[in-house]
């Protein structure tokens, strides 16, 4: 059991790095991505679960960086957008997002990226329905959705070698 | 915004957190997948003094075939529990309706137990539970464990027979018997958001007669609804246009939906005959999502 108390050292790695610092327990998950590593490319839009915008990798699956503290990331690994763009590892999907116009002013992006990058890990086809559904949590106020789903259907089927 | 301050414990077993909530009560919030809490910690809805942090407390994960019953730790995800082989073999209500509760990333994060122990009258795991007659179990340092049958658990608006002290450990959920099929029915504005109107029901049909119907209502009224009446309006018929007629006016009994902004209580009954009439079809058609 950890002391009961409200602030609390906590050491976890972040983009494969260790960090150790002592946080409020109240502070989410983005907060502290975004104001003590200015890792700003997580992004707050609700704050309450709605947007998908705050969307991180905990331990390997995306969750919600704002519903998430950041006290309960110690010993976790945490990947932001920054991570996953610098091992190189959806790439393809981001020249894709540029290629299709998935983005406008890219608010959204950050979220869309990882939320797609499930999806395309998983390594099954999907219908343009079911990409729908995987990224029902994740609004774009300037898309339109379609030319995301454009960008991450092209880019499934290249990676499965369908197209 | 942001949650306003309070103390956080990370507990590490259940005697642990057993303790920590005799002590401090109601004074204490229980974080679970913090799906529903930290939205309303974040909107300043609730201002618990203590949290207690229960996710590594490992012997309340975990999904396992236990005789005729199926029973689900309490912190098991909603992931999990959606693609669990038991759950698809054995409880074909639950992995029907889960495609319906959130999206990927709350289901990575969102517990089961914290579904049941909030009870939110929209959602649809209590819903399930209630029309497949499961029983919760909770715990307690004063009291130790007790069952509590899903009918008896749901009390009103986010009111349960949980007491402030007691921790939610377990569902234990009969398996699917020979002959019992499955139908799960919801209605919402956008896939993933919570229901306008909703029906999981669970019973037996032989030669396309269904008996022993437990057809259960959410976002509906404060909290699922067992249609009795309607149960009673179904009892050895099929899936015909004189049953579903008989339906109709027992939903009228059954149910008084609340009104508010996203549906009046007019359009909701509608909507439940909608979803109802679609169900008792795919009932004896083997079930489904309708
Ligand atoms: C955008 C969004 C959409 C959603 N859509 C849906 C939906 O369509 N359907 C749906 O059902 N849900 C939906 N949810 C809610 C989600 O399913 C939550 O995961 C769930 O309601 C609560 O589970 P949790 O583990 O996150 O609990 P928490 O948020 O951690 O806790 C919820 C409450 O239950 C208490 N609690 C939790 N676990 C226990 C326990 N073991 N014993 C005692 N008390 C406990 C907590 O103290 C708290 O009061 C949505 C959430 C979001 C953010
Ligand atoms: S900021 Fe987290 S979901 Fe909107
Ligand atoms: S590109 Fe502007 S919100 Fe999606």
């Amino acid at each position: 059991m950890t002391e009961l108390k409200e602030r609390h050292e906590i050491t976890l790695t972040v983009n494969g790095e260790t960090v150790t610092r002592t946080v409020e327990a109240r502070q989410h998950l983005v907060d502290f991505l975004r104001n003590e590593l200015q890792l700003t490319g997580s992004h707050l839009g609700c704050e309450h679960g709605v947007c998908g915008a705050c969307t991180v990798r905990l331990d390997g699956e995306i969750v919600r960086g704002c519903l998430t503290l950041a006290v309960q990331a110690d010993g976790a690994a945490v990947e932001t957008i920054e991570g996953v763009t610098e091992t190189g590892e959806i790439a393809d999907l981001q020249e894709t997002f540029v290629e299709r116009n998935a983005l406008q002013c890219g608010f959204c992006t950050p979220g869309m990226l990882l939320t797609a990058a499930e999806l395309l890990n998983a390594g099954k086809p999907a219908t343009r329905a079911e990409i729908r559904t995987h990224l029902s949590g994740n609004y774009c106020r300037c898309t339109g959705y379609h030319a995301i789903v454009d960008a991450i259907e092209t880019t499934n089927n290249k990676r499965l070698g369908t197209k | 915004m942001k949650a306003p301050r309070f103390l956080y414990v990370r507990v590490a077993s259940l005697v642990e957190a057993l303790e920590v909530l005799a002590e401090y009560g109601d004074e204490a919030s229980v974080l679970a997948g913090g799906q529903s809490l930290m939205p309303t910690l974040n909107m300043r809805l609730s201002s618990p003094k203590v949290l207690v942090d229960i996710n590594r407390i490992d012997d309340l994960k975990g999904i396992s075939l236990d005789g005729n019953m199926v029973r689900v730790g309490a912190l098991s995800r909603h992931a999990d529990v959606m693609t669990s082989p038991i759950v698809v073999e054995h409880l074909p209500l639950i992995a029907q309706a889960y495609p319906f509760v959130a999206h990927a990333a709350v289901r990575n994060r969102g517990t089961f137990g914290g579904s049941v122990a909030l009870a939110d009258p929209a959602s649809e795991m209590p819903a399930c539970v209630l029309a497949l007659n499961a029983t919760l179990v909770l715990d307690s340092k004063a009291g130790g464990r007790r069952n509590v049958a899903a009918s008896d658990y749901f009390k009103g608006l986010y009111e349960t027979e949980r007491r402030d002290d007691e921790l939610l450990i377990e569902a234990r959920i009969p398996i699917k018997a020979a002959g019992e099929v499955s139908a799960f029915g919801e209605l919402s504005r956008r896939h993933g958001d919570f229901a306008l109107a909703g029906v999981a029901m669970h019973g037996t049909v032989a030669n396309g007669v269904i008996t022993g119907l437990r057809p259960v209502y959410f976002g509906s009224e404060d909290r699922p609804v067992l249609g009795v009446a309607t149960a009673a309006a179904v009892e050895g018929k099929g899936a015909t246009e004189e049953t579903f007629a008989a339906v109709n006016v027992a939903l009228g009994n059954d149910l008084d939906p609340l009104s508010n902004f996203h549906a009046d209580a007019a359009t909701r009954l509608q909507l439940a005959r909608v979803l109802t009439k679609r169900a008792l079809t795919s009932m004896v058609n083997g079930g489904g999502v309708v």
